[in-house]
């Protein structure tokens, strides 16, 4: 196990280290870059680190250019982490046979993927690559659509959302089914470490993110990441927008240990309405129109029953 | 722990999906990634049964499909290392998207085909459908035509691959059970010859040379995409070619084999020759013996290196040949088969007055006999004698059902 990095406060933080750079192609207010930056932050250890087909990829990597001052791998749509799971297989070939050219290094390895990347087409890579308990940590980004293409739903969409392949219209109110439960699917592999995490809460993410690094084996880590230009909210709005995610518990923040383990690790002091998550966002705006209202009452009922599935979990320890 | 070598008989009887696996454990393959399908299989078996014997001491990591297999392929050859694996036909079908990032990454990657029919129909047996549909896919292809040559041409694909100059992924070809499960006795090096002659891995750009981090797979758009592409194919043609050769004068200064990127069999007087690949090599070799002693003077000419496609080595043998036939072990949909495509395009502006005619035989393991190709080299002669093609341009060779000639 590396020593782990110990961090103050926020403005040592945001500045503590430099390896992925701030020029980069991503729009304004994109919180993909502020969750790349808090994880890689989150340690001095060597990075091994890959990315999927997918907003962080394209403007990141735009050759001759390179946003990355670490080791970095981009396949793949599917495939990023697999990628990072055959590095990781090579150094352990390596240092077996003694071959290591910094024999003393201890890297981390790292793939970053979108929603899409992850929840869909990317879905069974992860699988194998947790199932097999890779030393690896994947995290998705979850912006809840396939921003990079255009605004086409995921299986990560949640209801009531428009998306270009599920508009709302004259005669529907855009996606139409629940988003899928990928901490539930990933936990399931019985992984040693599965977190929800959102970039507001930097200090519960610089935890778990820690608490990744230095676990040996497998670790999902699922990142709220609001999408300015699908989510339809102004770029200044990002952390204001994470707040409301996390603080309606529309995305609880959490922890599952070994698969069962369950902790709650974010409890809001005073707990925001989904209506006002909705309405900060011009991918709900229809839903209140007065027809669709009871749609926001579901909403509401849905995210009240998933927390209290959470804590019930987290009480019985199973 | 170090790891146990092998001794070997100076001749094993080995098939060719052995062959390949003994050629990777004597490369010391550090990751092999795979997933398996017949017949390709055994390959990788053995990788990892060589490893739970501690006969090697590398990584074997068991994905959970082909596409994965070449992925984690890649993130291990960018981390810096020796890396193989093993597919057929639906697996190499479902690699396909992979094999071209590989090889726009100029990432050193062996992989074994053990050539396999697409389905559908379903089915096992061997044509050449398979490796046809990844011949532009950038890697450098040979093609075995035997288990001796499967075992070679491992060791020798290392050798090209991972040259710092070529920097190109490579396939072995061989005959799905053909090749792959006829056992043959096979000439071996000792563990310290053949490592010695693929040598120890030396990175380049590699991932886990953490003072010099690296950024492999960017992306580029018409700014760039074009001078990416364009220099891969140039080394591919410039720089590709002279390394085989090179490599292959080694081999056969250490084992007295000598490989050639066109095999010729009584080319230098001949009148009639058939082209072709793989396991049909052999049997043309046999009838076009047998046609010599009727007067017929024919030749055989197998094509050891698929890509980079040696053009200029084929248009020299052919240019003074009557009447050629070239033998695709796939149907092609169009005009002409592979081969056919190549030769001619090889041929086109020269002198040559060549008559070409393309055979499409032998798909999903249909037997190529000696009959057929009696009946080959006798129509070629007809060809060569009346100055014109007598025959369709496109036929097939041994099929039932009526009409199946074309052009
Ligand atoms: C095999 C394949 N299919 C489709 C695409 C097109 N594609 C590229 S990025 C992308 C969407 C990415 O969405 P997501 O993973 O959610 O990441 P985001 O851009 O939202 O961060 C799609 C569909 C592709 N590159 N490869
Ligand atoms: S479209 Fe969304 S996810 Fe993509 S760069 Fe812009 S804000 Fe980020």
């Amino acid at each position: 196990m590396s020593e782990m990095k110990k961090i103050k406060n926020l403005k040592e933080f945001s500045t503590s280290a430099d390896r992925f750079e701030g020029a980069n192609l991503l729009c304004p207010g994109c919180a993909h870059s502020i969750i790349v930056r808090e994880v890689l932050n989150a340690t001095n250890d060597d990075l091994v680190l890959a990315a999927s087909t997918g907003c962080l990829e394209v403007c990141t990597a735009v050759y001759p250019y390179t946003s990355w001052d670490a080791s970095w791998i981009h396949i793949g749509f599917e495939n990023g982490s697999t990628a990072v799971a055959g590095a990781e297989a090579m150094y352990k070939a390596l240092k077996t046979k003694g071959r290591l050219k910094q024999p003393d290094r201890n890297p981390k390895f790292i793939a970053f993927g979108g929603d899409g990347a992850s929840y869909d087409i990317g879905f069974q890579w992860i699988s194998g690559c947790m199932e097999r308990n890779h030393d690896m940590m994947y995290v998705v980004l979850d912006n809840e659509v396939y921003a990079n293409t255009g605004g086409q739903r995921s299986s990560s969409t949640p209801i009531g959302a428009s998306a270009t392949t599920t508009p709302a219209g004259k005669i529907s109110y855009g996606e139409t089914r629940n988003k899928k439960d990928m901490m539930g699917i990933m936990a399931a592999h019985n992984i040693p470490y599965a977190a929800q995490v959102a970039p507001n809460k930097w200090k519960d993410m610089v935890k778990k993110i820690q608490h990744g690094m230095n676990t040996e084996g497998a670790v999902f880590i699922n990142a709220v990441s609001p999408c300015t230009t699908e989510w339809k909210f102004d770029p200044k709005d990002t952390m204001h927008l994470t707040d409301l995610a996390t603080d309606s518990l529309v995305f609880p923040l959490y922890e599952i240990i070994d698969g069962h383990e369950l902790n709650i690790t974010y409890r809001p002091k005073n707990v925001v309405p989904v209506e006002e998550y909705l309405a900060a966002q011009g991918r709900f705006r229809h839903l209140f129109k007065d027809e669709y209202k009871y749609l926001i009452k579901e909403w509401q009922e849905r995210v009240d029953k998933n927390w209290e599935y959470l804590n019930r979990r987290e009480e019985a320890r199973v | 722990m170090a790891f146990d070598k092998l001794e070997l008989n100076e001749i094993e009887v080995w098939d060719g999906n052995y062959a390949a696996a003994q050629a990777l454990r004597q490369a010391q393959v550090d990751v092999v990634s795979a997933y398996p399908i017949t017949p390709s299989t055994a390959i990788v078996e053995g990788y990892a049964k060589f490893k739970s014997d501690n006969l090697v001491e590398g990584e074997f990591v068991m994905v959970e499909s082909e596409h994965a297999a070449m992925s984690g392929c890649i993130g291990a050859a960018a981390a810096g290392g020796r890396v193989a694996t093993a597919t057929a036909s639906q697996g190499l079908a479902l690699m396909a998207e992979t094999l071209y990032q590989a090889s726009g990454m100029r990432l050193p990657i062996v992989l074994n085909i053990v050539n396999r029919a697409l389905a559908a129909p379903l089915n096992v047996n061997c044509d050449h459908s398979d490796m046809y549909m990844v011949r532009d896919s950038g890697w450098i292809q040979f093609d075995a035509f035997s288990p001796q040559e499967a075992y070679d041409l491992n060791l020798i694909a290392f050798r090209v691959s991972e040259d710092h100059e070529v920097r190109l992924p490579a396939i072995v070809n061989q005959d799905g059970f053909l090749t792959s499960h006829t056992a043959q006795g096979v000439h071996t090096l000792s563990d310290d010859a053949a490592f010695n002659f693929v040598g120890e891995y030396k990175p380049m750009n590699d991932m886990l040379d953490f003072e010099h981090p690296v950024t492999h797979g960017v992306q580029t758009e018409e700014d760039w995409h074009f001078e990416h592409k364009a220099r891969q194919h140039a080394d591919t043609m410039n720089i590709v070619p002279g390394k085989i050769d090179e490599v292959f004068a080694e081999f056969e200064k250490l084992t007295g084999r000598k490989y050639n990127q066109v095999e010729k069999y009584n080319m230098d007087d001949a009148d009639v020759a058939v082209v072709c690949m793989g396991t049909s090599v052999e049997t043309a070799r046999e009838v076009a013996g047998e046609m010599r002693e009727k007067g017929i003077k024919a030749g055989v000419v197998g094509l050891r290196v698929v890509r980079p496609f040696p053009f200029m080595e084929i248009a020299e043998t052919l240019k003074d040949v009557k009447a050629v036939a070239a033998l695709d072990r796939s149907a092609p949909g169009g005009a002409a088969g592979m081969l056919f495509n190549e030769i001619a395009g090889s041929l086109f502006n020269t002198d040559s007055k060549m008559l070409l005619s393309g055979y499409i035989y032998g798909l999903g393991g249909r037997d190529l006999t000696k009959k057929h190709l009696v009946d080959l080299y006798t129509e070629l002669q007809a060809n060569a004698d009346a100055g014109k093609l007598l025959t369709k341009q496109q036929q097939f060779i041994g099929v039932r059902g009526p009409k199946l000639a074309f052009l």
